[in-house]
């Protein structure tokens, strides 16, 4: 009888993951199966065994004939429900299951800093011919737990973040690799220091120049919360684990155009999940993801030993093949890593032979070279390139000669004459002192009888440049359009500032969108920026040719592309050019609002990549202006979500290169570039009235179920959190940007 | 203090309502959008950042600008004749009529029976501690202050600096803050009732309590 009991009990647990799965209790009657089973519970100790049984094993064939039915075809929204369910394995689950043993750090349950977050320093074991070797790992991930509202269903919040930050730098010090497992539905979209946004874009800059092998698990890999820990090495994902830019439900809210509080039709959200391409198979078609780790067909539960036996082999794998990779012994290398794909069907009891995780400092270099090579060619060939055949031979072969005389100009001799120069000044510093004593007797009578000659005064670099106002030449400067309209317009602090109605003309013209009362900037075009930042005719745009497409062929997307196209004349929302301010030449990145509000996908991306390099190459400031950008582009996927990590990666190379990276922010600024190669920029400033985040007030309101002030994402709370630097008037913006240039420059703008 | 409790409270149970007109903040033309005896909102949400109802839009130079409601009521005195016409700035153009509810009548009472004693400026404010023990032995409207007592402690960058009350001797009928909050200049700190108002104060609230029905 105890074991009926059992039994019964185990039957309920798998009807009710199926409900889950489901999300509907009516397929198949599971709600009739669900009240028969539970009838038997009640009844147990009333019927005969024999018939008692018999019972049970009806309904466990039919279980398990649903069970098999559900697995036959599951529907991206279904495996949603699986990586949801409260059945799920967890990351106690695997530290318990795959690892010997752990100590974890930073806190332990909900004495943490941040319970969602959960990182242990934990040792890893294998066998080889009979003798055990151990390793040690940091492991660093993401604990939705069994319901305990302090996990935060796995969303960390920003010093959650922080707090995988510190233990990554550990495990770098102590030279062990990391293993991270990314379970989250999204980070936490709240502005408190250290930032949501800004948290996420420091692990991702950090995370790029880790100089240890990392290894990533995606179960729930949701948005830019996964990112802050999925800059890996080798990406793995679970098979039925799902890894997004957005949730099924807030992309189909987005696309069904929900108001807040409405439901969002369930079609919609199925229909959703089906064109972001979420599933472990999509993302290893589309490169996002490395390997899929198999699991049972209806996704692996708590118990499934057999799952953890699995994952943490492919964890070692994983990590032997990262380490492999960097050796220098080709053959060995080759031989090691046959081995071990040979192996990949069956789970072997011991390993073919044992690879150290330690690396030189030689292969620590290999190691960002080839996570450098990856992240570069993740996404690529998801867009556009209108240049073919001959174009596309000259730019290339342009590029290069640029890139050998870039590398001649600044990096070998200029490189050689500061070199000299520094040695000269040394000697002579060493000398002079020497000689001072020697000439001293004889040097002032000399000076007497032959004076020297005055010199004029040296002039400083930002005395030469061109100081006058942008508005000295008032006939020759850009006008908005908008000040071509005869009305006027009423600022929206007028009620608090007692702001007088101003005339568009006035306001669009002289004032610049500046309110002259309260100061209150008024969104620009960002042509007024094109014409009146940069010097006259110094801007020319590069990479035009690089055109926004659909890679997942999401529905609907190519109308409005070319609904774009035709509004604004261009084919993505970045423009990357040369210019110069006062003379000083720089690269520009800039983000405009009219093609698809700014969002950043793989056409955005690889002409930032491009830009980037180019300003690596060609020795100059790169300055990203963002007009304004809503984030990653929903209707690409995890494409875009890849983004992050690739930009961020190129951003840390030019600035470890020695580049001068500036961000300024106008307008609005949310979600993944800020969360990415924008906020990890050492200087960011913002525009007055522009407003930086991470998510918009409504998904903070759904998520959190708080309400925020009107002005949490402004200019002038980012820069109490201290997200930025500054805040700039648009007015003051050239002589602003020339400034910065100079002071965060210096004297080797060009060649630091 | 020469104020007639019972004059006042049957001059609210005639009119119980506050009648906030509504101007025209410029010239303009002016389009309605609400109509006579329509309930109206005022600003909501926590921050008060959520606008009322559109009461009307006025044109000026292409500009058209909503003129929303600052409180909730029902208009009044609408003057639908002007739709569509140029008007001038400051004209009343219609009423919100604000049922007031039972606070704000005791409110209202009490800021013209009581002698209010407001924040000589924006400073962080504390009772006395002898204050604070006799509040906390005798109810509140037992304490009696007189002129020059000392009453407060005022805190800013570090200093303290005691205030002392001026004003006609009484009790505290009502401390308009807590210990340690950040007042603003100007803002009442202490309501104090004559000695010889107190038990009609005591009576007009109590039957206000009782007796009014929102």
């Amino acid at each position: 009888m105890a074991d009926s009991g059992k039994l019964l009990g185990n039957l309920a647990d798998r009807i009710s993951y199926l409900i889950d799965l489901k999300g509907d209790s009516s397929w198949s009657d599971l709600d009739e199966l669900q009240d028969h089973v539970q009838k038997l519970r009640d009844t147990q100790y009333e019927i005969a065994e024999s018939e008692l049984f018999e019972k049970i094993n009806r309904v466990e064939d039919r279980v398990s004939f649903l069970e098999d039915r559900a697995a036959e075809q599951l529907k991206p929204s279904e495996i949603v429900n699986i990586v949801r369910s409260v059945h799920r394995f967890t990351l106690m689950d695997i530290l318990e299951n795959c690892y010997d043993s752990y100590t974890e750090l930073g806190g332990d349950g909900d004495c943490s800093i941040d319970p969602a977050v959960v990182v242990a320093r934990a040792t890893i074991s294998r066998r080889v011919k009979k003798k055990v070797y151990s390793h040690q790992i940091m492991v660093i991930g993401h604990e939705k737990g069994q319901g305990e509202e302090y996990r935060n269903g796995g969303c960390a919040r920003p010093w959650g973040n922080e707090k995988a930050l510190r233990y990554m730098r550990v495990a770098e010090v102590e030279g062990i690799p990391i293993h991270f497992y990314v379970f989250t539905p999204g980070a936490f979209p709240i502005e408190d220091s250290p930032g949501a946004a800004q948290q996420i874009a420091r692990n991702l800059y950090a995370m790029a120049g880790l100089e240890v092998p990392m290894i990533s698990f995606i179960s729930e890999g949701g948005s830019g919360g996964a990112e802050a820990m999925g800059l890996s090495d080798i990406r793995l994902m679970a098979s039925k684990g799902y890894y997004s830019v957005i949730s099924p439900e807030g992309a189909a809210a987005i696309e069904g155009k929900i108001r807040e509080g409405e439901k969002v039709p369930k079609d919609l959200i199925d229909h959703c999940a089906a064109q972001l391409k979420m599933t472990a198979q999509d993302n290893l078609l589309l490169g996002t993801i490395d390997r899929i780790v198999e699991e049972p067909p209806l996704g692996a539960r708590r118990e499934d030993y057999a799952f953890f036996r699995r994952l943490r082999y492919e964890m070692i794998r994983a990590t032997d093949e990262v380490v492999l990779r960097t050796k220098s012994l080709r053959a060995f290398r080759a031989y090691a890593l046959k081995g071990q794909a040979a192996e990949e069907h069956d789970i072997p009891e011991d390993f073919a032979m044992f690879i150290g995780w330690d690396l030189t400092d030689f292969e620590k270099e290999r190691l960002l070279e080839i996570r450098s090579r990856k992240y570069r060619q993740m996404a690529r060939g998801f867009y556009r390139e209108g240049r073919k055949g001959l174009f596309s031979g000259i730019g290339r072969a342009r590029e290069l000669a640029s890139k050998g005389y870039y590398e001649l100009r600044y990096g070998l001799l200029r490189s050689h004459r500061r070199n000299v120069r520094k040695v000269l000044d040394e000697v002579s510093s060493e000398g002079s002192v020497l000689l001072r004593k020697v000439a001293k007797p004889v040097k002032a009578p000399y000076e007497f009888v032959f004076p020297k000659p005055e010199r004029p005064p040296k002039v400083l670099r930002s005395e030469m440049g061109d100081d006058r106002s942008i508005f000295a030449e008032e006939w020759e400067t850009y006008v908005s359009p908008l000040a071509n309209e005869d009305r006027t317009v009423t600022c929206p602090n007028a009620s608090r500032h007692g702001c007088l109605d101003l005339w568009a003309p006035d306001l669009y013209g002289e004032f610049s969108g500046v309110c002259p009362t309260c100061g209150h900037h008024f969104p620009l075009e960002y042509q007024w920026y094109l014409e009146n930042l940069f010097d006259k005719g110094s801007v020319r745009e590069f990479n035009r040719h690089l055109s926004a497409a659909n890679p997942l062929g999401f529905e609907g997307l190519d109308s409005r592309l070319s609904r774009d196209f035709k509004r604004t004349g261009r084919r993505s929302s970045i423009i990357t050019f040369d210019a110069r301010v006062r003379g000083i030449k720089i690269i520009v990145a800039m983000f405009f609002s009219n093609y698809r509000g700014g969002t950043v996908g793989c056409a955005e991306g690889e002409k930032f990549v491009r830009a980037c390099d180019k300003a690596r190459i060609t020795r100059r400031p790169l300055l990203s202006y963002i007009h304004t950008t809503g984030g990653i582009r929903i209707q690409e996927g995890t494409l875009g979500v890849v983004q992050m990590p690739k930009c961020t990666l190129v951003v840390r190379e030019y600035i470890k290169s020695g580049g001068l990276y500036i961000v300024v922010y106008d307008n609005n600024s949310y979600a993944g570039p800020v969360a990415s190669f924008l906020g990890c920029s050492p200087y960011q400033v913002g525009i007055r009235s522009s407003r930086i985040g991470f998510a918009g007030p409504r998904v903070i309101r759904e998520t959190t179920g708080q309400d925020v002030p009107p002005d949490y994402h402004s200019a002038k709370n980012a820069l109490r959190r201290g997200h930025i630097q500054g805040i700039w008037n648009r007015r003051e913006f050239r002589k602003n940007l020339f400034d910065a240039l100079i002071h965060m420059g210096g004297r080797n703008l060009y060649y630091k | 203090m020469d104020i007639n409790l019972n004059d006042l409270l049957r001059s609210y149970r005639s009119h119980p309502y506050e009648d906030y007109h509504v101007e025209t903040p410029h010239t303009g033309i002016i389009s309605f959008l609400v109509e006579e005896g329509q309930a109206v909102k005022g600003p909501g949400g926590q921050w008060l950042h959520k606008p009322g109802t559109t009461l009307f839009t006025i044109d000026r130079e292409r500009n058209q600008k909503r003129v929303t409601a600052g409180c909730n009521g029902v208009v009044a005195d609408i003057k639908l004749s002007l739709e569509g016409k140029f008007v001038e700035a400051g004209e009343a153009v219609l009423s919100i009529r604000h049922r007031l509810d039972r606070d704000e009548i005791i409110d209202r009472i009490l800021t013209e029976v009581l002698s209010i004693f407001s924040a000589p400026q924006r400073a962080r404010y504390f009772l006395v501690p002898e204050l604070v023990t006799r509040l906390e032995k005798k109810a509140g409207d037992e304490v009696l202050v007189e002129d020059d007592d000392e009453v407060l402690i005022m805190s800013l960058m570090k200093r303290d600096t005691m205030i002392r009350y001026q004003g006609v001797p009484g009790v505290i009928y009502k401390v308009y803050f807590n210990s340690g909050d950040l007042v603003e200049q100007g803002a009442p700190l202490l309501g104090i009732c004559p000695t010889d108002n107190l038990e009609y104060v005591h009576k007009v609230i109590q039957r206000i309590r009782t007796e009014w029905k929102d």
